[in-house]
């Protein structure tokens, strides 16, 4: 079968990581942060499988499996922040959040 | 009789010690029999010491008595020590006769002053001090007196310190005479680096042997010296302090400003005389700024209205005569002068203080006039002062004094006739204004009222002083006229005496003549000017010219307006300018450079998530582009 | 033990005095005074039990010694000594104390008994800094000294204290760390030359430094003892620090801690650093001169009389910085009779100052004139301190700043003339002073009462002393003398030696500062 080479799995792993950043950067509403982190996370996981498959090897799966754990409760940790957030500032605006203002 | 010398600074000091600290507690009587009294003690001491060192003269003719040890660091070993020499002996001589005799007519004079207890202390405070400086053994006691008569001229001056133009005069003196102290403190260090010691007979003794004549250090020790004598004795440059302090009261001025104090700068001229000697070019420095301050002083003298500061710039004049002869090595005609002008001057301020309390303080002459009927012992005094002061040929002490000088400066191998034109100038300017003064003052017609006559107090020591200033030129007369001398073979024990000039009385009477002839015109000028032809000087102002010099002379030749322009406007412009300290601003603005800094900092801190997550960002794509490049 | 004593008895008495305060302000001025005046006859008594004698140079010039082990690893000793120089500035310390004690009596009213102790908390930080020959102990008490006096300002200071205790903190401070880190230089360097670490002053004495180090390490301590002294340009904490400060304040600034600088100077900075404070002294003196030109210029300038005041230590401490970096023993004599005289008659003027203050709500001398007339007994003490700071003869200013001009003379004529014309200078502000403040018209509205008894009698005793030292300088000067001289002839040795073999083996300061602690520890003797 022919091969997809290992560098086009990673280039499109660090596209990805890169868009995720963009949007954690430039995106005021907290959700779309959190989602912006999840997309990097994903990009890092596909990676890690891109990688595990080049080299033949099973880790980069294992490690997949972790970040999707991780994910899931970074996930639950942030929604509970989020909701913590718009209770206390009735927005999800993260600017608003700027009381450590030098 | 000897062993009693301390007491004769230590009388004086006592009385001030007393009054000073119980002045408040003690009743006027007993505050003027303290204060005359200690005086008055001092010169009986003084008297008897006198006539002890005259009759039994010490071996080698000086004697020194150590009262303790100062101090005592390395070769520095001035003692507490004093030192009574035929030079010395004349010193406080004249400084406690007189000095008690203007004490006592103060005690009168001053009977009205609500600070009568200080005026004594301070008084009696420099009587002392005066003692101090003239019987010192070594320069660095001798200092002590030196600062400490300054002190009492800064604290008379400023006497009635209410006025504001009083304590600024106390001020000027004591600021410029401690210019010229500078350059004595300088000549103390010299002195001591080069040679050793300040022990002032050893520093002649040690002098002579290790300085050629002429040589550079030399030259700068009399210098200095010179520097220190000036300032004190307000000699030209530095003698605009002296016309501004008669702002003090007017025994003050005929104490400390006339008879005493000015005069320290001629005594410590003879004092040094060792190191003069070895100075030539110095020497004749000082001959030459006698002469430029008698003309200077003579000149300003003639025009002024005040009838102290005539007296003031007479002074100045009348010291320059000194400092003449000291410049021609005449050591002992120059003492001589000191004692006559000592009695003469201040007879002359005691009646001038005699004038101004009948006339309630009224200074300018042209506003007096006609007191000769109203105040006759007055006058008569006045005109045995103002004719001794004059030179009258034969009857005064001036007369001898002065020709003295004169002689000396043409016959000297240091005098040169032009030295001698100068002075004989000078004496015709010096009768002028003397006259004037006298014409002004107590002939033509009465334009104030005379309050107040002076009582039997102030009468007695201006008749002594009227005595002593007619009698006084008889210590020494000219060969043709009884040729005593007493006064220059006492003092040759102390001070070096003139080579002997091949006589020439043929050449002396000549100049005598001479001089005596300029007097006497100056005498008659000032009767037609001032009696005769009053309207003439205003005639004489009335042109350019002559208003221009009037005014010239009459601020002292200006050397006040110089002086505030090159030295006092650029200092204070300075001082103020840099009020805030400028190095300050070095330090605070190193603060607030910091401050900048920091709020430039902070300023990145915005508080904002996403601009921390940008940092991070940021941070990471540096590092993994410096790993990656590098 | 007597030197503990002297050290703790002003800390145990200022602890005293605030609990005092408890049971009355009163109470607590009284045991200050009291426990003060105990301490000031334990001075006496030494002074007098301790005939100072011509002591062999060397090692054991001191009077009383006390040594005890406090960190042995490091080589640090709890070592406290006395000679006749500290003898001195301890006398003159305690002196001072009480006139700082006395000075405030109704000046301070707000917490009356912490205000004593903090006074007596810096006393003992000074006392301490004058007996400590440890180098580390030396400088705990040079900063132990900081702390209460920073709390003095801060608490008791007038209209801008904040920024005066803060500027005097940062100033004192910064050269307090150049200084130790000099410390911790020579220690090691002397360490590592001989095997033997210590901050045993004696011992190091008598280390031998290479000349670049030795220049460095000089320059650390001269930072910290030219900032206390101060020397110009480092001075501009001074004016705000003493023109802020309560009156007792000022005095102890004045009088004291300008006065650790000159003695660091005279102690540890020529003696342990002889041939690099040489070499240095051509541009200290200059600043010495600069500096007696500089204060004396701006204290006539200055519109606020304290400020005046200020200025004028820093034209005065120019002689004692002239007097020490001139070295010789007319010179070093000078400098110290200048520290005791200008102790006290600068401590004297700020306490009129104070007086002045606390009647009429003012130091400006715009709004003062013709004062002599309300209060002459002020004005006559006013004009004594005035005289004794324009260097009047038969006052003790006069002896010390000629003997400084003596020895400067000898070193280097240009600078002692140019000094001595500062004394005109010094002439001028203080009848200038005189005059703004005592003469003319009185001022109609202004009208205040003259000394009481208790500051009468404060200010005659002072006015005594500097007269006493004026006219019988000779018991103060063979106090002091021997130490002097042993110091002088340690230095002319060591530069001596030096001159004879020349060190090539420049070290650079990085080679030094690189260096760990020691691993042999129990080389320590």
């Amino acid at each position: 079968m022919a091969q997809v080479p290992m560098e086009h799995g990673l280039y499109v792993a660090g596209l990805l990581f890169c868009l995720g950043l963009v949007g954690v950067l430039v995106r005021r509403d907290l959700l779309f942060v959190l989602m912006s982190i999840e997309i990097m996370l994903n990009a890092a996981g596909m990676a890690f499988v891109v990688a595990g498959a080049g080299w033949q090897q099973p880790d980069g799966q294992i490690m997949f499996i972790f970040i999707l754990t991780m994910a899931a409760a970074e996930v639950a940790v942030g929604l509970a922040l989020i909701v913590q957030f718009h209770h206390h500032f009735k927005t999800l605006d993260a600017d608003a959040a700027r009381r450590m203002r030098g | 009789m000897f062993e009693l010398l301390w007491l004769i600074p230590a009388l004086p000091l006592a009385g001030f010690l007393v009054i000073a600290l119980m002045g408040g507690a003690l009743a006027r009587r007993a505050v003027a029999v303290i204060g005359v009294g200690s005086v008055g003690a001092a010169a009986i001491v003084s008297v008897g010491v006198a006539a002890q060192f005259i009759s039994a003269p010490p071996p080698g003719d000086s004697l020194t008595q150590v009262l303790w040890a100062w101090l005592e660091v390395g070769l520095l070993r001035p003692h507490v020590a004093l030192c009574l020499d035929a030079l010395s002996v004349t010193m406080i001589l004249v400084v406690t006769v007189v000095g008690f005799l203007i004490l006592l007519y103060s005690a009168e004079f001053m009977g009205d002053d609500e600070s009568y207890a200080w005026f004594f202390a301070y008084m009696d405070l420099f009587v002392a001090s005066m003692l101090i400086l003239a019987l010192a053994d070594n320069l660095f006691f001798l200092y002590l007196g030196w600062e400490g008569v300054g002190l009492c001229s800064y604290l008379l001056i400023g006497f009635w310190y209410k006025e504001r133009e009083n304590a600024r005069a106390a001020m000027k003196a004591f600021i410029v005479t401690r210019v010229g102290d500078v350059g004595l403190a300088v000549a103390l260090l010299l002195i001591f680096t080069s040679l050793g010691t300040l022990q002032i007979q050893e520093v002649m003794r040690r002098a002579a042997q290790e300085w050629a004549v002429g040589s550079n250090t030399a030259t700068l020790a009399a210098a200095l010296l010179l520097c220190g004598a000036v300032g004190k004795s307000a000699q030209a440059p530095l003698q605009t302090w002296l016309p501004d302090a008669m702002a003090g009261p007017t025994p003050v001025s005929a104490l400390i400003h006339a008879a005493t104090m000015v005069t320290a700068g001629v005594y410590l001229i003879a004092r040094t005389n060792g190191l003069f000697s070895l100075a030539p070019a110095v020497q004749s420095v000082v001959a030459i700024i006698g002469v430029a301050t008698l003309l200077l002083g003579g000149l300003s003298a003639l025009v002024q209205r005040d009838i102290k500061r005539v007296l003031a710039y007479s002074t100045m004049s009348q010291i320059g005569y000194m400092f003449l002869a000291l410049g021609v090595g005449a050591w002992s005609a120059a003492i001589f002068h000191f004692a006559t002008h000592a009695f003469f001057k201040s007879l002359l301020f005691l009646g001038a203080g005699a004038v101004l309390l009948a006339t309630d303080e009224q200074r300018d002459m042209f506003k007096l006039g006609g007191l000769r009927a109203e105040m006759p012992y007055t006058f008569w005094t006045f005109v045995a002062g103002a004719a001794s002061l004059a030179a009258l040929p034969l009857v005064t002490g001036g007369f001898y004094s002065k020709d003295m000088m004169l002689w000396n400066a043409w016959t000297s191998p240091k005098g040169s006739p032009w030295l001698w034109l100068g002075g004989a100038l000078g004496a015709l300017i010096t009768a002028l204004y003397a006259f004037r003064m006298v014409f002004l003052t107590f002939f033509g017609e009465r334009k104030s009222v005379v309050s107040r006559r002076p009582g039997p107090i102030m009468r007695i020591p201006m008749g002594i002083l009227a005595v002593l200033s007619i009698f006084a030129g008889f210590l020494e007369t000219p060969g043709w006229l009884g040729g005593m001398d007493y006064l220059s073979p006492f003092l040759g024990t102390a001070l070096p005496g003139l080579p002997h000039a091949k006589s020439q009385p043929a050449m002396e009477l000549f100049l005598q003549a001479l001089t005596s002839l300029l007097c006497v015109s100056g005498v008659l000028v000032a009767y037609l000017l001032f009696v005769a032809h009053p309207e003439v000087p205003d005639r004489i102002a009335a042109i350019k010219a002559g208003g221009w010099l009037q005014g010239f002379w009459f601020s002292g030749w200006g050397f006040d307006r110089v002086y505030e322009f090159i030295v006092v406007k650029p200092f204070v412009r300075i001082a103020l300018a840099n009020r805030g300290d400028v190095v300050d601003t070095l330090f605070t603005g190193l603060a607030r450079a910091n401050e900048a800094l920091h709020s430039s900092l902070s300023r990145t801190q915005t508080g904002k998530l996403r601009d921390y997550a940008l940092g991070v960002v940021a941070g990471a794509v540096l590092a993994i582009g410096i790993m990656v490049l590098l | 033990m007597i030197l503990v004593w002297l050290i703790a008895l002003p800390l145990l008495v200022g602890i005293l005095a605030w609990i005092a305060e408890r049971r009355g302000v009163g109470l607590s001025r009284w045991v200050a005074l009291a426990g003060l005046f105990v301490e000031f006859a334990i001075v006496l008594r030494l002074w007098a039990d301790h005939p100072i004698r011509m002591l062999t140079p060397g090692r054991a010039t001191w009077l009383v010694e006390l040594k005890l082990a406090w960190i042995p690893q490091l080589g640090i000793s709890f070592h406290l000594a006395l000679d006749g120089l500290s003898l001195l500035l301890v006398a003159l310390a305690v002196f001072l104390a009480i006139a700082g004690v006395l000075c405030s009596w109704t000046e301070i009213q707000e917490r009356v008994g912490f205000f004593h102790f903090i006074l007596l908390a810096t006393v003992t930080g000074i006392i301490g800094i004058f007996l400590a020959v440890d180098l580390i102990l030396f400088f705990v008490f040079w900063e132990a000294m900081l702390v209460p006096m920073y709390i003095m300002i801060a608490t008791w200071g007038h209209e801008h204290r904040r920024y005066a205790a803060l500027k005097f903190f940062l100033f004192t401070q910064a050269g307090g760390l150049l200084m130790l880190a000099a410390i911790l230089g020579l220690y090691f360097v002397h360490g590592r030359a001989t095997g033997t670490y210590t901050f045993d002053y004696g011992q190091l004495m008598a280390a031998s430094i290479p000349a670049g180090t030795a220049m460095w390490l000089m320059l650390g301590f001269f930072a910290a003892f030219a900032v206390k002294l101060p020397a110009a340009p480092f001075h501009t904490w001074l004016p705000d620090a003493h023109t802020e400060a309560p009156t007792a304040g000022s005095v102890i600034l004045a009088g004291l801690l300008l006065k650790t600088g000159g003695y660091g100077l005279i102690r540890f900075l020529f003696p342990l650093f002889p041939g690099a404070a040489s070499a240095f002294a051509p541009i200290a003196m200059t600043l010495a001169v600069i500096g007696i030109f500089y204060g004396a210029i701006l204290a006539f300038a200055q519109t606020d009389l304290k400020r005046l005041v200020a200025y004028s230590s820093i034209s005065h401490m120019g002689f004692v910085l002239l007097g020490v970096f001139v070295w010789n023993e007319l010179a070093l004599q000078g400098a110290v009779v200048q520290m005791l005289c200008h102790g006290i008659s600068t401590g004297a003027l700020f306490i009129i100052v104070g007086q002045l203050q606390e009647r009429i709500r003012t130091r400006q001398l715009p709004r003062m004139r013709g004062f002599w007339e309300t209060a002459p007994r002020m004005g006559a003490m006013a004009l004594i301190f005035a005289l004794a700071s324009l260097g009047l003869p038969g006052l003790g200013n006069f002896v010390g700043e000629f003997l400084v001009l003596f020895g400067t003379y000898t070193a280097s004529p240009g600078m002692a003339i140019a000094a001595a014309i500062g004394i005109v200078l010094a002439t001028v502000y203080s009848l200038w002073m005189i005059y703004r403040v005592f003469f003319g018209p009185r001022k109609d509205a202004v009208k205040f009462d003259d000394l009481d008894p208790r500051e009468s009698i404060l200010l005659v005793v002072m006015g005594a002393v500097i007269l006493w030292v004026g006219l019988f300088p000779q018991r103060a000067l063979d106090t002091a003398g021997p130490t002097l001289r042993a110091l002088e002839r340690h230095v002319a040795g060591s530069t001596a030696r030096m001159a004879g073999k020349p060190d090539t083996t420049e070290t650079s300061l990085s080679r030094w500062m690189g260096i760990v602690l020691p691993s042999g520890r129990d080389r320590d003797r």
